[in-house]
């Protein structure tokens, strides 16, 4: 009895995972047998490079975000605002280089206080104002390109800054350093959620927001928490989508990324209404969407049709997600066999 | 089982949960004009087995027949469309909505593409006035009380041209006026010919107006007895399991106590009130103490409950908590203060329904110590087989998410939660309600026990029995206001209704 308890447990945690892990392994699968040299990891001056590295490091500020994202769906909520906040981070970093010739320090300090602030504003906005999260990001999410515009005086500054170039560019023990950042800001996530009570609370929270009250839990704080979490997290998304381009692009830095970022959460087994979250399952989202991107452009398969074939492998997770389609394949295969 | 053509059969139903074998080959039937209760402890199948008539759940074994014919509900419209409809205990229709839509809601009259909005209301009157209840159909379903929506539910179930009809606790939430009147509405249905299959936990409504009862335990039917040969004794020692001596034994631990002078009040409550909900009020509560609060349905006792607890913000009067003065704005602050809440709606305010058995107990707790000061995993279980043992919560492991238990087992967790935070005042806000008679002496022996401990307590409930053989000190409501208070010799039921019944003259 003990026994079968435990093995239960277990997967209760892991079935979550399963599905979108096997979506993972089919992309790679199906790269394995038709992208040559999809799988050849070369060394170049100490650096590995190849596709499945790129992969990693192409998709960072996507987990980030998603990461961030994550957190905020959890308490029942939704952030639309990340892609501006990308961009305003973006262009505070590009101002700050090449107009105020600011220490290196500043340059990644501030777009980061910048983006907590933003993401206290939206949180604020919806903790202490009631105001529903799609609408209070809304406002952020259209403003906020306008502001990061304000701030590059709508251009695209262009920067020469080696240390800050490192960022999306440079080499941690032979990996992209987006790769550090990602994996950084992903214990620091977990930290913070499961071996503190705020997980325990977001998931309550997310849950039932009326009988968390009535059990004394800080809802306010603790959606306040987590959308100035998920401002932070699109911050540094912001400093290496600019340190990639050596650019502040206001208009199309981190565009539509908040999207992505939805459905990498989702895909990871977190639902929209909130509840029960796992901050691996949406890395191993977003990386199922970064790797279709690469899988279709080394195929080259015409840009047009990309979205259609992620639309299709999008559809595909969640049919094998559902339970409901599950069992209606499972009776089918039953029916068959008897 | 005589009878060679029931309404209703099933032989030999089985139904298994991961870990729990919910429902045991289990035989029923049910005639044409008859009620049947259906009774037994949380846990003994009652849901399962209306959730397998009404194909809410697919049946592992076993097979049903209507009228003979066998059948296979595979969702609860497809029920419908065979005749079998059912009211849950919690109202399952749309607040937003109309009294008329709710009961219209999926089977609109239309015309020309067009739905005709009169004949909607028109159906809805009249569909109501066969339960003799006319009300304003118009109106936003949630401006009406519980009572009133559970009456529009049973309507709109009526309104489908049932064979047969399930009551799930129906009278839970109603007072004794609404009762006789839901009574009077099952009488006329039974005249027609209706099945009634009617499940509560008041043994007394059981004796009122079932022929026959039918009584489950652990999965299993323990049998169909016809209502006039089965004594109250007798039903309980079915339900039970076990000798009624040890059940009177329990429940006879009266509280002869009185109220000590020399035991001086820690909180005091001065002119507490809020407009619209609670007339200003004064309440004393000393340690260890158990103050019932008494009251019909509507009299107020849940809106003072939740201005004690801060979930509503009273606009006048004090509070002193050991002579310090302190305000109650929030949850939070009155936890803070040592106090704690169990409220009545458990489904909503209760149970976070996708956590665990733990972490739902341990929710208060840590709530209170604050996210930094995180329990262990360790610590966690331990707090919360503890409890589980010590309520006997029956539930497969601590894992379980918590909408996987009965209702009754929910409650105890709830209450666990709350003891595992400690608390020096705990309100109990009808903590026995929809629970079988074995755990309601769980949890009024549970509150006994606490109040030796020192812990003080609120304890509200419908029952005035109840409220009775558990309070040293009992506050009467009527009317969204407090009336008087009892002592000693004065709490019995009587005088609860003598009291409710003299201000009322007056």
């Amino acid at each position: 009895m003990k026994n079968r308890e435990g093995k239960r447990k277990h997967s209760d945690s892991s079935l979550r995972l399963l599905w979108p892990l096997a979506a993972l392994a089919l992309i790679l699968i199906y790269d394995l047998i038709f992208t040559p040299h999809f799988f050849t990891i070369v060394i170049k001056d100490g650096h590995l490079f190849g596709s499945l590295i790129d992969i990693l490091n192409r998709s960072a500020p996507l987990c980030l975000i998603a990461i961030g994202m994550t957190l905020v769906i959890a308490t029942a909520g939704i952030d639309i605002s990340v892609g501006s906040i990308i961009a305003i981070s973006g262009a505070v970093a590009a101002w700050l280089i090449a107009q105020a010739h600011a220490p290196l320090i500043a340059v990644l300090c501030v777009p980061c206080v910048v983006s907590l602030a933003l993401g206290l504003v939206n949180g604020s906005l919806i903790a202490y104002l009631g105001i529903q999260p799609i609408v209070a990001t809304l406002i952020l999410m259209v403003a906020g390109r306008g502001i990061a515009q304000l701030i590059t005086n709508g251009q695209i500054i262009v920067f020469e800054n080696k240390p800050f170039e490192y960022i999306a560019n440079g080499f941690l023990g032979g990996l992209p350093f987006t790769i550090t950042i990602v994996a950084a800001m992903l214990a620091l996530a977990l930290l913070l959620s499961r071996k503190t009570a705020l997980g325990l609370f977001i998931e309550s929270v997310g849950c039932n927001p009326e009988a968390s009250r009535y059990a004394g839990i800080n809802a306010g704080r603790v959606k306040l928490l987590a959308y100035a979490f998920c401002g932070l997290c699109a911050g540094i998304a912001g400093l290496i989508v600019a340190s990639n381009i050596k650019a502040a692009d206001s208009n199309n830095a981190g565009y539509l990324l908040e999207l992505d970022a939805i459905l990498a959460v989702v895909i990871g087994g977190t639902t929209l209404s909130g509840g029960k979250f796992s901050l691996v399952g949406a890395i191993i989202g977003a990386l199922i969407i970064q790797s279709l991107t690469t899988t279709i452009l080394t195929q080259g398969i015409p840009v047009e049709v990309t979205r259609v074939v992620k639309a299709l492998v999008v559809v595909a997770v969640f049919l094998l997600q559902s339970e409901n389609f599950r069992q209606a394949i499972g009776a089918s295969f039953a029916r068959r066999a008897a | 089982m005589s009878d060679a053509d029931p309404l209703l059969s099933a032989r030999g139903l089985s139904k298994i949960f991961p870990g729990v074998k919910a429902l045991d080959k289990v035989d029923f039937a049910l005639s044409r004009g008859e009620v049947c209760a259906l009774m037994g402890e949380n846990g003994a199948g009652k849901s399962t087995l209306i959730k397998l008539l009404t194909g809410v759940y697919r049946k592992d074994e076993g097979r049903i027949f209507l009228e003979g014919r066998e059948i296979e509900p595979r969702s609860p419209i497809d029920a419908q469309m065979l005749g079998i409809s059912t009211v849950y205990q919690e109202v399952n229709l749309i607040p937003a909505l109309s009294v008329a839509e709710n009961i219209a809601l999926g089977r609109q009259p239309v015309r020309f593409g067009r739905i005709q909005w009169k004949k909607v209301a028109r159906n809805a009157e009249q569909a109501l006035s066969r339960l003799d209840i006319r009300i304003d159909v118009q109106q936003p379903l949630g401006s009406y009380s519980i009572a009133i929506q559970q009456m529009v539910a049973i309507a709109r179930a009526l309104d489908l041209s049932a064979a047969i009809l399930i009551l799930d606790e129906p009278t839970s939430s109603l007072d004794a006026a609404e009762v006789a009147r839901l009574f009077a509405v099952m009488r006329r249905l039974k005249e027609q010919g209706l099945g009634i299959i009617f499940i509560t936990h008041f043994i007394d409504q059981v004796y009122q107006i079932s022929d026959r009862i039918a009584v489950l335990r652990n999965g299993r039917m323990m049998g169909n007895f016809a209502a006039a040969s089965l004594s109250r004794v007798e039903l309980i020692a079915a339900m039970l399991g076990k000798e009624l001596r040890e059940l009177e034994n329990t429940s006879l631990r009266k509280n002869g106590a009185a109220p000590d002078a020399e035991n001086k009040p820690f909180i005091t409550i001065r002119n507490m009130g809020k407009k619209g909900a609670c007339e200003p009020f004064d309440l004393d509560i000393r340690k260890g103490e158990i103050l019932g609060l008494a009251g019909l349905l509507g009299s107020g006792r849940t809106e003072l409950a939740r201005l004690l607890f801060g979930i509503d913000r009273a606009d006048q009067g004090s509070v002193t908590v050991n002579n310090d003065p302190c305000a109650i704005r929030s949850p939070r602050q009155s936890i803070a203060l040592g106090f704690g809440f169990c409220p009545e709606n458990r489904k909503e305010a209760g149970c976070i329904d996708e956590l665990t058995v733990r972490e739902n107990i341990v929710l208060a707790l840590q709530a209170k110590k604050g996210w930094l000061h995180t329990l262990s995993r360790a610590a966690q279980q331990e707090i919360a087989g503890g409890y589980i043992k010590a309520l006997s919560i029956a539930t497969p492991d601590a894992e379980q998410k918590i909408k996987n238990l009965s209702g009754g087992n929910q409650q105890k967790a709830i209450i666990a939660r709350w003891l595992a935070a400690d608390p020096r005042f705990l309100i109990l806000d009808e903590p026995t309600r929809g629970i079988d008679v074995g755990a309601k002496v769980e949890i009024q022996k549970l509150i006994l026990s606490l109040s030796e401990k020192g812990m003080s307590i609120l304890f509200i409930s419908a029952e005035l029995s109840e409220v009775v053989r558990c309070s040293h000190r009992i506050a009467v409501m009527r009317d969204r206001a407090k009336i008087t208070e009892l002592y000693g010799d004065e709490i019995h039921e009587e005088g609860i209704l003598r009291a409710i019944a003299q201000q009322k003259a007056v």
